[in-house]
């Protein structure tokens, strides 16, 4: 039986859409969610379903936006919000970092923030230094806050229902390179723990690292390695935070070996935080020093100049050779 | 009509609009055409506002301006083919190839850029102004933005602390009816946005956006104002945006009617004929446009035949 194929942005749509059906409760914010169907077409058929009332398109205010996400949550209405790129996530920052993040426990425990705001990644397409960002690390940074990173239509499915139903305010980072990739999803509503990395692929020498717009090229990577004769095993973490810090330790007890690869800035990324992970549990484990492919410490240009800041599978595969020496 | 404008002075207008409606027809079939990557945001059928307002301003005075800002930087006399070749990231585009159709500057004409932040600019305008006030130099901001950008906190917190300290800046909204899908009145209670300027007590006007003229009284009484040290001024100028938010396709209209609406106000032909009831000539008319086009195949040309910026460059300018 050939099972059913979804792009991930009709696999978000279809789980958001599922969740508005189940919970009359559940509703949209953001700017050209509408009948436009959302800045990369995610909120499709959304608006015509659901009506104006909870599908709310509106004026163009990132801070408000997000701050009425809160309040509406806080009042018991489960909310999504949509920033459009997550470059703007600034604006959209203290609403959720000092507010959403904080309030139940300031609060003692007695309130409730069922928030999600959904975020793309938009990098590689010369858009410049203000649209080119990867942001993760600074939200991972933030205790109080769920962060999802799904690589693919089936997980983005998954981690989206359980985001949904958390309670927890979580940021939901899609990646518009992502959006029209294919995979199976299923049609039962099937939540995806959070906290729990995926083993994309398995493998005995080396422990590939990655989450998101990368997991592509490590597999690349890793399929290219394996014609060398090393044997990669490609970890998509799925969620930072939680992060599966057990998982990480279980793969690179057994590999030896780690490369971290991600798209966002090296300094201070996400590839600090699971270096250090790996330092405190499988140091004794490691046969080589843990090595990080990332962005270039620039803001993004345009142009050609681009290709010399993000990694590629070819930063992947040397970094492992690197490793392997 | 009578107009109190030399005809010399509004051929010039005439040749400006022309120019940059030919510099942003060009951006995008270069757009399409895959001579750079990213998107272009043309002001097409919104020249009036860039022509009538910079013809209020002394060269000193200081213009910011939004990724819709091509049309401003031309005003404000930067080069075209600079502009050009930075929409095709060259090394001898305007900011050294790497900013892109979004991050155009000329510094040296007081064109302090355009942005891709929406409304993040008005703000850093504002405090120009005050820098301005506190020198006692006598020049004036202006700061363009849409109508989408009228909805943002810094957009309100700016007029409150323009206001408050009476700071010589010029807001100049281009209302052109949209936030890429979202029509204004789906974003803002009041029927002009100009009306908001009263609650945060600083002057505002409302202007017929595609029209120069009306633009340029709008703007030069509101930089008078400012330049006497009466405050700012929110000029809210009407207008008709070009088929799509940007060249990519950002914007979908399901009504091809409204998508094309703005043809059926184009300031141009609009412009030309009340020069043509002035008494120029429609032979100068069709020399502006001609010339216009040639500048810009110039500007391309310019551009194309222009190296990328060396990989070297790559970490130039982050740093002081
Ligand atoms: C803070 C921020 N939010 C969202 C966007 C995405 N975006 C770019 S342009 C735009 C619409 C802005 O509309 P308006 O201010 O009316 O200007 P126009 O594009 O019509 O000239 C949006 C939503 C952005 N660039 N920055």
């Amino acid at each position: 039986m050939s099972e059913r194929q979804l792009t991930m942005a009709m696999a978000i749509n279809e789980a958001i859409g599922n969740e508005m059906r189940r919970n009359k409760e559940l509703i949209l914010l953001g700017q050209d969610i509408g009948p436009y169907g959302g800045t990369f077409g995610v909120y499709r058929g959304l608006y015509d379903e659901f009506g104006e009332d909870r599908v709310k398109d509106g004026p163009l205010c990132e801070a408000a936006t997000t701050g009425f996400g809160v309040g509406l949550a806080l009042a018991g209405m489960p909310t999504i919000v949509e920033i459009e790129f997550i470059d703007f996530m600034t604006l959209a920052s203290d609403a959720l970092c000092n507010q959403a993040a904080k309030m139940r426990y300031f609060f003692g425990g007695q309130v409730q923030i069922p928030l999600v705001v959904r975020t793309p990644i938009v990098n590689r397409l010369g858009l410049g230094a203000q649209h080119s960002q990867s942001l993760e690390a600074w939200l991972m940074h933030v205790p109080g806050l769920r962060v999802m990173v799904p690589s693919n239509a089936t997980d983005a499915k998954g981690l989206m229902l359980s985001a949904i139903r958390d309670g927890n305010p979580c940021v939901f980072i899609e990646h518009v390179r992502l959006y029209g990739q294919k995979a199976p999803v299923p049609e039962a509503d099937v939540p995806i723990e959070l906290g729990k990395l995926r083993v994309a692929r398995e493998g005995k020498d080396i422990s590939l690292i990655t989450y998101s717009g990368m997991v592509k090229p490590c597999l690349d990577a890793a399929e290219a390695l394996a014609a060398e004769g090393v044997d990669c095993e490609v970890l998509d973490l799925r969620t930072l935070a939680p992060l599966d810090r057990e998982g990480i330790w279980s793969s690179v007890r057994k590999t030896g070996r780690a490369v971290i690869a991600h798209e966002a800035v090296k300094t201070a990324g996400v590839g600090a935080e699971i270096g250090q992970t790996i330092m405190e549990g499988a140091f004794d484990y490691l046969q080589a020093p843990v090595v990080r492919v990332a962005s270039r410490d620039l803001p993004i240009p345009t142009g050609t100049l681009q290709n010399l800041v993000f990694p590629d599978t070819a930063d992947v595969v040397q970094a492992v050779k690197e490793v392997m020496q | 009509m009578s107009l109190t404008i030399d005809t010399h002075t509004l051929e010039g207008w005439h040749s400006t609009m022309c120019l940059i409606r030919a510099f942003e027809e060009e951006a995008i079939d270069s757009f399409r055409k895959g001579r750079f990557t990213g998107s272009t945001h043309p002001c097409i059928g919104q020249e009036a506002i860039a022509v009538g307002a910079a013809a209020a301003l002394q060269p000193t005075d200081q213009v910011f301006a939004t990724y819709r800002g091509h049309g401003h930087a031309i005003a404000k006399g930067a080069d075209p083919k600079r502009l050009m070749a930075e929409l095709l990231c060259k090394v001898t585009g305007c900011s050294g190839g790497r900013g892109g159709s979004m991050h155009l500057c000329d510094i040296e004409r007081d064109f302090w850029g355009t942005n891709a932040i929406v409304a993040a600019h008005i703000p850093i305008a504002g405090g120009m102004a005050m820098a301005n006030k506190l020198r006692k130099n006598n020049k004036v901001t202006v700061v363009y933005f849409g109508d989408g950008a009228s909805c943002e906190g810094a957009f309100f917190e700016t007029l409150n602390m323009a206001a408050l300290w009476k700071v010589p800046l010029v807001l100049v909204c281009e209302n052109n009816g949209y936030a890429i899908s979202v029509p204004t009145h789906k974003a803002i209670p009041n029927a002009d946005v100009v009306q908001r300027a009263q609650g945060f007590a600083l002057a505002g006007v409302c202007v017929d956006g595609n029209d120069p003229v009306a633009v340029n009284q709008g703007v030069a009484e509101a930089v008078h104002r400012a330049r006497q040290g009466d405050g700012p001024t929110l000029v809210e100028c009407k207008t008709t945006r070009w088929e799509r938010h940007s060249a990519i396709s950002a914007g979908k209209y399901d009504d091809e009617e409204e998508a094309m609406k703005w043809k059926t106000v184009d300031p141009i032909p609009r412009f030309e004929t009340v020069l043509r009831e002035q008494g120029i000539s429609q032979e100068t008319l069709d020399q502006h446009r001609d010339e216009a086009k040639r500048v810009i195949a110039d500007a391309i040309a310019f551009a194309e035949s222009s190296a990328a910026p060396s990989p070297e460059s790559v970490a130039d300018f982050v740093f002081a």
